[in-house]
């Protein structure tokens, strides 16, 4: 083995598919690459295939398709070793209620065969790590979302993984709490995990993530850092907003739009224009300029650098649903 | 192994702690309905029950047998419960991802339902023993009452954990639960022998794996060893078949669950 396992990749995916009971088929030919440090995440609405993507490379899962490598390591093939080097963070609050925190981590330090004079000093780093030993010994019934979500990531702690999956990591919960688990995944990147997370968060994807893979009814729609996603998209976004009654100039406008300087793209939906603009101060002026020659009514005006969700729109045909 | 020992033992002492914390369901647990049948059920029938046909001193003698193998049934039967409420909350999946034997958690909850199903059974004959029925073959009858117990359990606890893993929502658990349990028990010589059933519960009830472990612990319990041993005999042989049957059918449902 020694320093060639896994190469640059912590976790390769080759076209991996499953179908459920040979019926649903929740990810078709799914293929991404993440390499060793990132904090990869898979973005994606309720349904997507995000978790069965994870369930595959956790080893709980056997795909019916494709293939999926963790340090080099075959997930089916050699899933004993790969659950040796990984941890977990389910996308439930996977938490016993009538155990204390500490017993949960003692579990798992069992489960991981951490000898028994090495498990309590290991325990006492996890739960430091991620701020919980004021409350490692009341029973979890107690302990809040925020609280529920720590311990669940100390649980997946405790192998002192190289790889760590985490499943929604902050659904559901507040917005003090996601900051806080935030700074601990990128506490974790600091010391050179690699963690691959899913979400259906924007802004999560955008400001945690390295690189996103967004994925759509189980099927990759794009790859790449949030900004070349962005860039992608090729130039900043004007939307306009007809009032209803000028329905009839929408394409006329359209047409007068398009050959103005700066105007990369113009694409219509019922009143509203989207238009694609490489210098917005050539264009804005330009854009304004057409619609009143021609007399178009404005509802509503908008411009931004494109977010994410343009991005998804983009690749998906829809926005994503946030919980 | 040394690993496996580790995991075993963590995880049955987690069984351990989880009924120590839930207080009341373990007064419920250990002093189980089970013991108000035998106070109840044994003193309401007192009378009309013929000591001629049961072959008892009294109902509440004859029913101890019937007794102890119910609580053997009940917690075999809902021996699943806990593994289901894990699948459900995803903390069966976080197991699973540990590097631990497949196995294991199986065992542990065997381990576990075999250990408070041994408490009961004496539970039930410690009452028994307060209402005069004092079992004549001892403390060597007692311990083959609880190795058939053990035995009747292995398999019943195997289709308890394989339901949970399979159904596909806990309220069908449940029904199932009681859809099996409540025949089970009539349909057997818990509530009066064979000899006084109707012709078609009797030929039901002599399929049921249920009254042949009664009627090993019942002779045990009332008449001796001598009519005692070959009941024995006949139901650990009963019993090795049925705990083959359903280990054989339940692997089916780990090894889809547990991989
Ligand atoms: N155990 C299962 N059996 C059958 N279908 C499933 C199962 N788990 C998930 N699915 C289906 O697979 C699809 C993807 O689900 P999932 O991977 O959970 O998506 P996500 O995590 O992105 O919300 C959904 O249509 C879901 O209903
Ligand atoms: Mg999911």
């Amino acid at each position: 083995m020694g320093l060639t396992v896994g190469g640059p990749f912590a976790i390769e995916v080759e076209h991996l598919s499953k179908t459920y009971e040979g019926k649903v088929t929740a990810v078709e030919d799914v293929s991404f690459q993440v390499p060793t440090g990132e904090v990869f995440g898979l973005l994606g609405p309720n349904g997507a295939g995000k978790t069965t993507t994870l369930r595959v490379l956790i080893t709980v899962l056997r795909p019916t398709g494709g293939s999926a490598r963790v340090l080099g390591m075959d997930v089916v093939e050699q899933a004993n070793e790969v659950r040796q080097a990984i941890g977990y963070v389910p996308q439930e609050r996977a938490i016993d209620r009538f155990l204390t925190g500490r017993e949960h981590l003692q579990l798992l330090a069992s489960l991981y065969h951490i000898p028994k004079d090495k498990a309590p000093a290991r325990i006492e780093a996890v739960l430091k790590l991620v701020n919980l030993e004021h409350k490692a010994d009341e029973v979890a019934r107690n302990y809040s979302g925020g609280m529920k979500r720590k311990l669940d990531i100390a649980c997946g702690l405790i192998p002192d993984p190289r790889v760590l999956f985490m499943d929604e990591p902050t659904l559901g919960l507040d917005v003090e709490s996601r900051l806080k688990i935030w700074e601990h995944i990128r506490q974790l990147k600091a010391r050179g995990i690699t963690v691959l997370l899913t979400t259906n968060y924007l802004d999560e994807a955008d400001q945690l993530c390295d690189r996103i893979t967004i994925i759509d009814g189980g099927r990759v729609k794009a790859i790449g850092s949030p900004n070349e996603l962005k860039s992608g998209l090729g130039g900043d976004i004007v939307t306009l907003t007809l009032a209803a009654g000028d329905l009839d100039k929408v394409e006329a406008l359209a047409q007068a739009v398009k050959g103005q300087a700066g105007v990369k793209a113009v694409s219509t939906k019922q009143n509203v224009l989207d238009i694609r603009v490489a210098s917005p101060e050539a264009a804005l002026p330009a854009i304004l300029g057409a619609v009143t020659a021609r007399g178009c009514r404005l509802e509503f005006v908008d411009y931004h650098r494109p977010r994410l969700d343009d991005v998804f729109l983009a690749h998906t045909g829809r926005r994503i649903k946030e919980e | 192994m040394e690993q496996y020992l580790q995991e075993v033992g963590a995880l049955t002492m987690r069984w351990v702690k989880r009924l120590s914390r839930e207080r009341f369901s373990m007064l419920f647990t250990l002093a189980q309905p089970m013991v108000f049948w035998l106070i109840f059920f044994g003193n309401l029938f007192q009378k009309t029950a013929n000591t001629e046909v049961t072959q008892a001193p009294s109902y509440i003698a004859f029913l101890a047998a019937g007794v102890v193998v119910m609580t053997i049934l009940n917690n075999g039967l809902a021996g699943g419960t806990d593994l289901l409420f894990d699948k459900e909350n995803g903390f069966l999946e976080r197991m699973m991802s540990t590097p631990i034997s497949r196995t294991s958690v199986i065992i542990s909850r065997f381990l576990f339902v075999m250990t408070i199903t041994s408490g009961q059974v004496l539970v039930i004959l410690g009452v028994a023993y307060l209402y005069g029925v004092h079992p004549v073959t001892g403390f060597g009858g007692v311990a083959v009452i609880i190795l058939i117990g053990l035995m009747f359990g292995v398999g019943l606890t195997a289709i308890s954990m394989a339901l949970a893993f399979s159904v596909k929502s806990h309220g069908d658990f449940f029904s199932m639960l009681s859809f099996l349990s409540l025949p089970m028990i009539f349909l057997s010589s818990a509530l009066v022998p064979l000899s006084a059933m109707p012709g078609w519960m009797a030929v039901l009830a002599q399929l049921n794996p249920m009254t042949w472990a009664i009627d090993a612990v019942r002779p045990l319990i009332l008449t001796g060893w001598g009519a005692a041993l070959p009941k024995i005999g006949i139901v650990i042989i009963i019993m090795a078949v049925f705990d083959s049957i359903c280990l054989y059918g339940a692997a089916k449902a780990f090894r889809k669950t547990l991989g």
